[in-house]
């Protein structure tokens, strides 16, 4: 049931909108309103149709039907810069910044003080000082190169960016997701500050704690329509998780086995890595599942890529099921049973223009060849393996793997890798930007691999997927583990306070007995 | 504010590296020549690193934008061509005519005299401007890689080049190629301009070249407002991230014209210099692929990345300076000129070769794949 | 009744187009020399024969610029090492001149290998500087004239001979066509190719070893070039100065007219086969015509913006 907004007070109104990608209806029937002064939240899986609704809003696409309202007036808005001219101002999750300009020009980028005719250099820095300052963030240097900072900074720069168009209407497109837990803070209380002079929020995020901490008001979408609107605390988040996905979950999280000695495949001993990591010793025993915890920056995804041999100059020992591994590349690391899922899928886990069947197999080629040819015959079987054991949700093997939704995508990516049989499997933040409904296939599947022997290193950056997947979880802090946490001690409250380093204490070692 | 200075020092280290090195080189040549630190020896240089500094900043814009153009040895070629028959400088004015598949056509007078000769450098720096403009529109329009797209323009002009000179030939105006290839002094007696030279506040400037003025000259006028303009950041910007700039807004379709007009210009510039100096316009396709590559290498040892976003054109001429002084040098070492050819390709190799030290250094291999 | 639908990827339809264009570059060449001369010399199958056997040298050479041009590279190194493989082929001579020859083509196509894999220096720019290189040891090495050493008698047979009336060069272009075609389409190698081509990290870490492999593709352009300039000595029975400087822009633009895109990642071999011929076609029929070379300057730049533009263009870049 709708709470319907009376149609004076709201800012945005949209009425009918509907957007059709080639035969697939991204958005049908959309009515919806926004009113100013409010963070509204926008929830929904990924092909849920939040991105196109938000680039519709934004200027970026055109609907095939449907009207939009600001403020009382019918809008289209053909490009950003007209969108941005009415003053809808829209943070995109790939940000908009040109990383080999200067942080003073990137936000002063589409119309900087002018003086005869060419840009005034001192004013625009003096504006980015400005800018920055509002959102609390004045140790950012206006004349630094945005490649040479930090990517937390940079989602900084973006968003100070947007307040510099002084948006009238402002939507955050997962706009937090790579800040600091400290910049947070900064951002939400400019939101606050924006929010009590009247601007309306449009906010994106698959985070619900920001969600519950932050929104107003929320709207659910789900295939292309708008389900429900309801203000804050109306719905609790196993409502919404069921609006979003439209059927009962039962568990969120797969059960856990009951935890029993196992033997370590995965040994690390004194790992040491210019300053990012400092004499790490980790155990992960086949068939467990081992979290990396901590905040953000700590040395969780140097460590992973220094275990499958992406990184120069590491010291200490790693020993893989009793024999010490000399990990100097990937293919190293490969040939000693590590895959590893990366970061980024769209640069470092796929060839986008290429099939998703080249995709699949490009890792076990070896596998599926005979002599020295590919067999094509033991190829295509693989695929339809890699595809029905992850129920990848494709057209055709040979379709571009662009054209596959984010969580597919991803699934993708572990396919490829589950097909080199793999003894230790690394993850680095494999459920970021993927919908709920992949999200929870992935939970499933990764203690399904742990159940059939595999070796699981997890890094995540969301405690629920921490406490809810792993049998254990070693929290880092400045390069170093300071605590590992299982059974009853692996509480929120612990890895939150490990993960400031609050407790001084020992580190805990896998299977000791404690009280 | 020491440490805004740290981080500009850091930002420009390819400009600095470029100027520090053509410093030392050039004073050392200037030490072991017989006659160095005399105005005729820079005379003599001025002009030979002019043409190659032009078509260098040619290079430089559409590299900027993550492009490349192929067809700079060719406009200079073409124009150079072009410039041989409108600058004759006649009194009376010089006959035009066509001859195609045997038909010839009367095209009528150019005037001569100096309003003669310049209205024929202007047309001459205009079709330079043309034919870039043409490479952009291929590129925006057409929606060809620009190496491709301006491989095969390039093919284009130095057709039309061919046509115009099958063989060498022309004529230059005398007076114009004295004034252009020596010093102010020479220009204002020439021109009758400062008591033909003499005047006494003028002599502390009588020495330098005038191709060094008309490259400062140029630099200052054309490439600095550019740069500054939000046309010239725009460039910039597509060619540090065009999905970016496309959603900041920026007019992607025009910087990138932009970019390969002005690429059309210097090096119609160029062209228009070398048919002075020489006195004559030749379609000399070796020489034109020679330029083209080698303004590309000036492009990289003046610090501007190929992949584009960074640099500036004025690392790229001192890449251009580095580049021909090195030529210099043979000639005063009297190395055989049988070895002069492999010696310019090792300090090629091993100049551009500089920058894999960096890669020596490199912790994080993903680092490598940009 | 079942529907057949032919759907043409996108790959296969510059190959379609090359072809059609080379049907009426025949048409048109065979019309004009009707009209003038009352004969279609360009449908005899010796005059066909001919230009396919002169068309072998550019075969060759395009199909190793074509791997470098897939992962996303360029070699311009090959003008000087087609003319150093013939040279040193030639004066070496004897038993040892053509493994000599593509033994230089092996050495200077690992340089570029390394140079561009492990320095990571542009590929543009560091092929340039071996080419100056390659330039600078033979003038050295022959003292700036044309050697005056012969090809021997194999390279003579290969480049120049026939076998059952078909040109052996044209045999030696077959084998390397089917080698090239099979690596790319057959073997873990071509995938990995198309792979760096696409997306040299995610290449990287699916445990490829891409720089290997580079240096791989490189070391095949250079024996290609070597190839060529062994047969092309053969042919001529002798080196010359610059005898590679024509081969370098049309081996690119034969390549990109097969519809191989010149960022990387994507060309089929068949495509590369047929613009070669476009090309070698094309300049038959102008010289057949008598045109000026200004005119068949112009014309090849026309042509290669026309099958661009006619291919599809590249998609605007929104995000």
């Amino acid at each position: 049931m709708q709470d319907a907004i009376p149609v004076q007070s709201a800012f945005l109104t949209l009425a009918g909108i509907s957007k059709r990608y080639a035969g697939v209806r991204a958005l049908e029937g959309i009515d919806f309103a926004c009113e100013r002064g409010k963070i509204h939240a926008v929830l929904g899986e990924n092909g849920a149709g939040k991105s196109t609704l938000i680039k519709i809003i934004a200027g970026v696409v055109q609907p095939d039907s449907g009207t939009m309202c600001l403020a009382g007036n019918h809008v289209s808005f053909l490009t950003p810069s007209a969108a941005n001219a009415a003053g809808v101002v829209c943070i995109f999750q790939e940000l908009s910044l040109m990383p080999d300009l200067s942080v003073a020009d990137n936000i002063s980028i589409a119309s900087p003080p002018r003086r005869f005719g060419l840009i005034d250099v001192r004013a625009q820095r003096r504006r980015a000082e400005q800018l920055l300052a509002e959102i609390g963030c004045e140790d950012v240097n206006p004349l630094m190169r945005v490649r040479d900072l930090p990517l937390s900074r940079r989602q900084v720069v973006e968003i100070a960016k947007a307040l510099g168009k002084r948006p009238q209407l402002l939507i955050l497109d997962e706009a937090t997701s790579a800040l600091t837990s400290a910049d947070v803070e900064k951002v939400y209380a400019m939101l606050a500050r924006l929010k009590a002079e009247g601007v309306a929020i449009l906010y994106i995020s698959h985070r619900m704690h920001e969600v519950d901490a932050l929104a107003d008001r929320a709207s659910v979408f789900r295939n292309g329509r708008h389900i429900e609107t309801f203000d804050k605390g109306a719905r609790s988040t196993a409502d919404i998780v069921q609006l979003m996905i439209g059927r009962d979950i039962a568990a969120q999280y797969p059960a856990k086995p009951p935890r029993k000695p196992v033997k370590p495949a995965l040994t690390i001993k004194d790992l040491s890595w210019e300053k990012h990591l400092d004499r790490i010793s980790l155990c992960v025993g086949a068939g467990e599942i081992v979290g990396l915890g901590g905040l953000d920056g700590q040395g969780q995804k140097s460590l992973l890529l220094a275990l499958f041999g992406v990184l120069r100059g590491v010291t200490g020992r790693i020993t893989v099921d009793d024999r010490e591994a000399r990990l100097g590349s990937p293919a190293a690391a490969k040939s000693v049973g590590i895959a590893l899922v990366p970061e980024d899928r769209k640069t470092e886990g796929l060839m986008l223009p290429m099939s998703i069947g080249d995709n699949l197999t490009i890792a076990s080629l070896n596998t599926i060849s005979t002599g020295p040819f590919v067999d094509r015959a033991r190829e295509s079987a693989a695929i339809k393996r890699g595809i029905s054991r992850l129920q990848i949700k494709i057209g055709a093997p040979d379709d571009a793997v662009s054209t596959l939704s984010g969580g597919n995508q991803q699934k993708v990516v572990l396919a490829k890798w589950l097909m080199t049989e793999p003894r230790i499997i690394l993850l680095n933040d494999p459920t970021r930007g993927i919908d709920v409904g992949t999200k929870q296939e992935l939970y499933r599947l990764m203690r399904e691999l742990a159940d059939q022997g595999a070796a699981i290193l997890f890094y995540s950056t969301d405690y629920d997927e921490l406490i809810g997947c792993c049998d254990r979880v070693a929290i880092m802090y400045d390069g170093r583990i300071v605590r590992e946490l299982e059974g009853d001690q692996l509480t929120e409250t612990n890895i939150i306070a490990s993960s400031l380093n609050v407790h001084a204490a020992t580190p805990v070692r896998a299977g000791a007995a404690h009280a | 504010m020491l440490d805004d200075l740290a981080i500009r020092a850091r930002q420009n280290i390819g400009l600095v590296t470029a100027v520090l090195l053509f410093s030392i080189l050039y004073l050392l040549y200037n030490m072991a020549h017989p006659k160095g630190f005399s105005s005729a020896v820079l005379v003599q240089n001025a002009d030979e690193i002019f043409a190659l500094a032009m078509l260098a900043m040619a290079q430089t814009v559409p590299v900027l934008a993550s492009g490349l153009d192929l067809s700079v040895g060719a406009v200079m070629t073409m124009v150079g061509c072009l410039a041989s028959y409108l600058l004759a400088g006649t009194i009376g004015g010089t006959p035009l005519h066509l001859e195609v598949f045997g038909l010839h056509i009367g095209l009528g007078t150019f005037p001569g005299g100096t309003s003669g000769i310049l209205l024929g450098m202007a047309i001459c720096v205009a079709v330079g401007t043309f034919a870039g403009f043409v490479n952009g529109c291929v590129v925006v329009y057409g929606r060809i890689q620009p190496i491709i797209a301006t491989l095969a323009t390039g093919a284009v002009y130095i057709g039309i080049a061919l046509f115009l000179r099958p063989t060498p030939g022309g004529k230059i105006d005398d007076d114009l190629n004295w004034a252009l290839t020596n010093s102010l002094g020479d220009f204002a007696a020439t021109v009758h301009i400062f008591d033909d030279g003499a005047a006494a506040w003028f002599a502390p400037f009588a020495w330098i070249p005038v191709p060094f003025v008309l490259l400062v000259l140029i630099t200052l006028l054309v490439w600095v407002p550019f740069r500054r303009s939000v046309l010239g950041r725009a460039v910039y910007a597509v060619g540090s991230a065009e999905g970016a700039a496309f959603m900041s807004g920026l007019p992607i379709a025009r910087a990138k014209i932009a970019a390969f007009t002005l690429a059309g210009f210097f090096a119609g510039c160029g062209g228009l210099f070398l048919a002075i100096q020489t006195s004559s316009g030749n379609a000399d396709i070796p020489q034109a692929g020679a330029y083209t590559l080698n303004s590309i290498a000036s492009v990289v040892i003046g610090g501007t990345s190929l992949l584009g976003g960074t640099g500036s054109a004025v690392g790229s001429i001192f890449g251009a300076m580095i580049l021909r002084v090195i030529s210099f040098f043979f000639r005063i070492f009297d190395i055989a000129p049988l070895l002069q050819p492999l010696f310019e390709g090792l300090i090629l190799l091993t100049a551009v070769s500089i920058g894999a030290l960096g890669v020596l250094r490199v912790r994080n291999t993903l680092e490598l794949f940009r | 009744m079942t529907t057949v639908t032919l759907r043409l990827s996108r790959d296969d339809r510059p190959i379609l187009i090359a072809a059609l264009f080379i049907l009426v570059i025949l048409v048109a060449g065979t019309l004009y020399t009707f009209a003038r001369f009352g004969s279609a010399p360009l449908l005899s199958p010796t005059y066909l024969l001919q230009q396919l056997q002169v068309g072998a040298f550019l075969g060759i050479v395009s199909a190793g610029m074509m791997i470098v041009i897939l992962i996303a590279q360029i070699d311009l190194s090959v003008p000087w090492t087609l003319a150093a493989a013939a040279m040193m082929a030639t004066s070496i001579g004897g038993p040892l001149a053509i493994p000599v020859g593509l033994g230089v083509g092996l050495v200077v196509g690992i340089v570029n290998g390394i140079g561009v894999a492990y320095l990571r220096v542009p590929s543009m720019i560091f092929t340039l500087g071996v080419n100056a290189v390659m330039r600078g040891l033979m003038v050295a090495h022959t003292g700036g004239y044309a050697p005056q050493t012969t090809a021997t008698e194999l390279m003579r047979t290969l480049a120049a001979d026939r076998t059952f009336g078909i040109p052996n060069a044209l045999f030696v272009w077959a084998a390397v066509s089917v080698l090239v075609a099979v690596i790319l389409q057959r073997t873990p190698l071509g995938r990995y190719i198309y792979a760096i081509g696409n997306k040299e990290s995610a290449a990287y870490l699916a445990g490829i070893d891409t720089r290997r492999i580079t240096v791989i593709c490189f070391a095949l352009c250079g024996l290609a070039a070597a190839l060529t300039g062994v047969l092309l000595a053969g042919y001529s029975t002798k080196a010359y100065q610059g005898m590679g400087d024509t081969y370098l822009l049309p081996s690119i633009a034969a390549v990109v007219i097969g519809g191989t895109n010149i960022l990387g990642g994507r060309g089929r071999y068949l495509g590369t086969l047929v613009g070669v011929v476009l090309i070698v076609l094309l300049n038959s029929v102008l010289s057949i015509m008598d045109m000026p070379e200004a005119g068949r300057q112009v014309i090849y730049g026309l042509v290669i913006i026309l099958m661009l533009l006619v291919y599809g263009r590249n998609e605007r870049v929104t995000s």
